[in-house]
């Protein structure tokens, strides 16, 4: 265990990259060669796939919050989910984590039942507005450490390969210089970043953000996108809900125009294009 | 000064109220930690409260004690746990309502049975009348809990902190909450004869929110709890031999009174005025 550790060390940060990437030893069942097909095209699974979702519906109560969404995201690419307030981002984001269950459709993770790709640590998320209770007498570390708790025997002992992981996820995320700080002595930004850092550390394969960049300054959501985008080159699927717009063709491979059903799956560029946001926000509530 | 401190502990008596009181501050000190956290103390209430039913049914049934507090203590949660998810009420109601009816049918128990059980010790505990079953009970269970919370501490603080997360990583936050509210149970049963009924809240709710004043990391709550909390007990102990008090009283009045120590003084509480967000610490 110990010459692992110096080893490591000694390999320098683009080992731990890597390592952090692959040593979750979850690679996506097919490789990344399909990563520039088209996604939503046909609805025959592509072993890339790793959302799949058909005719889901999810209601709370009278509520209908989801009607009939089908849609495939494959490993690899960065979608934006884009759609106005209530629109319903937030609730497919719970669905996917099995935190509300439809009424009907299905929902399929890299092919199989989501709760065994949720007991195999790979899917990672960040919520919305959390409800974090930033006075929580944790330091940015211990949250990161607890995205490898899934790997870890029932005491939840870090291992060297733990450490390793999770120092590596604070460089990527920009936190290494604040990891011994109590989680409440950061920014907004930082706050985020942190569950960000979770989700890498645990070596996740797919990464659903919830307006993981409301109240962040151009410079961290800068910082973000680069790591998303690392993260998807390394074959990860990504998720993202946003209300910046204007950032999605810099973020995304695709974006999803949604309103309870989704309108559109396409490029970026053309989800911009004024007459399709238009069906989106038909309402014109649009915060830019 | 050594007579001082070595008289008391020369007679039987005392000595298993020290062993009782030390255990049951040192447990109840350690799940304070995430009861605090969490905003759970009004269920360390309601649980303490509850066990009196059972209690009496237990006594009149030649039963051990802990057994019907412990079935009554599970009995309070999961009905707290029903009322609020099939209906409007809220957690708080629920709570209020479940604890208050069933600590009120164990006074009506009590009032019908003809005066064998004794209504001050179940109130307020009785640490001076302890048993070879009890002490045999108490140390069992005391250790059994405490076991379960160490080696479970860090799958409860992520529960604490951030059951979604526990969930997404296919750990099941719903067993969770359950260890804890067992263990929350077994706790108020290992402090019912130290402290009785009404102070138990009090040893399940202090001794986390003065470790919480002193640290901002969780693995030193975890150590500074209980020491702050054993360390009460032996100060309330001493006070309450010398002075002739109530023994509860005194090992629960430390507390508090360490507890305002630390608010004051620590930078963590009013002399740093830092900003803490306002948590039902304390019942109102
Ligand atoms: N807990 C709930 N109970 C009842 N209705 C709900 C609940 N949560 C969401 N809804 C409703 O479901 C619909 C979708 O909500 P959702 O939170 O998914 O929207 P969203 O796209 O995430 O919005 P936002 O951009 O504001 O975050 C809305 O009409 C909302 O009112
Ligand atoms: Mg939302």
């Amino acid at each position: 265990m110990k010459r692992d550790d110096d080893a490591a060390a000694a390999d320098g940060p683009g080992v731990h990259l890597r390592r952090a990437g692959t040593g979750a030893g979850q690679a996506p069942p097919g490789g990344r060669t399909g990563a520039d097909e088209r996604i939503g095209a046909d609805a025959e699974t592509k072993p890339d796939v790793v959302v799949e979702l058909s005719g889901v519906s999810v209601s709370y109560g009278d509520v209908v919050a989801l009607d009939g969404v089908s849609l495939q995201l494959g490993a690899g690419r960065i979608c934006a989910l884009i759609g106005m307030n209530g629109s319903g981002k937030s609730t497919l984001f719970k669905t996917v984590m099995g935190l509300l269950r439809p009424h009907d459709g299905v929902v399929r993770l890299f092919g199989a039942d989501p709760a065994r790709s949720r007991r195999a640590g790979e899917v990672a998320y960040v919520p919305q507005a959390e409800n974090v209770d930033w006075d929580f007498p944790l330091r940015v570390r211990d949250v990161v450490t607890m995205g490898r708790y899934g790997r870890m025997s029932p005491l939840r002992r870090a291992r060297a390969a733990d450490r390793i992981a999770v120092d590596d996820a604070l460089d990527q995320a920009d936190l290494a210089g604040l990891a011994d700080r109590q989680i409440g002595e950061l920014s907004g930004g930082q706050r985020r970043r942190v569950f960000l850092a979770r989700g890498i550390a645990q070596g996740a394969r797919l990464l659903l953000l919830d307006e993981p960049f409301s109240g962040v300054d151009k410079r961290s959501e800068a910082t973000m996108s680069e790591l998303l985008r690392r993260r998807a080159d390394d074959g990860c699927a990504v998720l993202v809900a946003t209300h910046d717009l204007d950032a999605v063709p810099d973020l995304a491979d695709e974006a999803i125009l949604l309103h309870r059903r989704v309108l559109m799956h396409t490029t970026p560029d053309e989800a911009l294009r004024p007459e399709n946001l238009a069906l989106a926000f038909h309402g014109g509530e649009a915060r830019a | 000064m050594i007579e001082f401190l070595v008289d008391p502990v020369q007679f039987g008596v005392m000595q298993r109220a020290f062993l009782v009181t030390i255990v049951a501050s040192a447990v109840c000190a350690l799940l304070s930690c995430w009861l605090v956290l969490i905003g759970w103390s009004l269920m360390g209430d309601a649980v303490s409260h509850a066990v009196v039913p059972g209690v009496v049914l237990a006594y009149l049934a030649g039963a051990p004690f802990a057994l019907g507090a412990f079935a009554f203590g599970c009995a309070a949660v999961w009905l707290i746990g029903t009322v609020r998810q099939t209906s409007r009420v809220k957690e708080d109601a629920a709570i209020g309502v479940v604890f208050t009816t069933l600590f009120a049918f164990g006074l009506v128990l009590i009032s019908v049975t003809p005066s064998e059980v004794d209504f001050n010790h179940i109130l307020f505990g009785n640490v001076l009348g302890v048993s070879d079953t009890d002490l045999a009970q108490v140390l069992v269970l005391g250790l059994l809990t405490a076991a379960t919370l160490v080696l479970k501490s860090r799958d409860l603080t992520l529960y604490a902190f951030d059951a979604g997360h526990a969930h997404a990583i296919g750990i099941s936050p719903r067993r969770l909450q359950l260890l804890l509210l067992a263990l929350l149970a077994l706790t108020v049963v290992v402090a019912l004869q130290a402290v009785g009924v009404i102070l138990v809240v009090a040893m399940v709710i202090t001794p986390g929110a003065t470790a919480y004043l002193l640290t901002a990391r969780m693995e030193r709550m975890l150590l500074l709890a209980p020491s702050s909390a054993i360390g009460c007990a032996i100060v309330g102990l001493y006070y309450s031999y010398y002075a002739d008090v109530s023994s509860g009283g005194a090992v629960v009045l430390a507390q508090g009174l360490l507890f305002f120590a630390v608010y004051l003084l620590a930078p963590r509480g009013l002399a740093g005025l830092r900003r803490l967000r306002p948590r039902r610490t304390v019942r109102p």
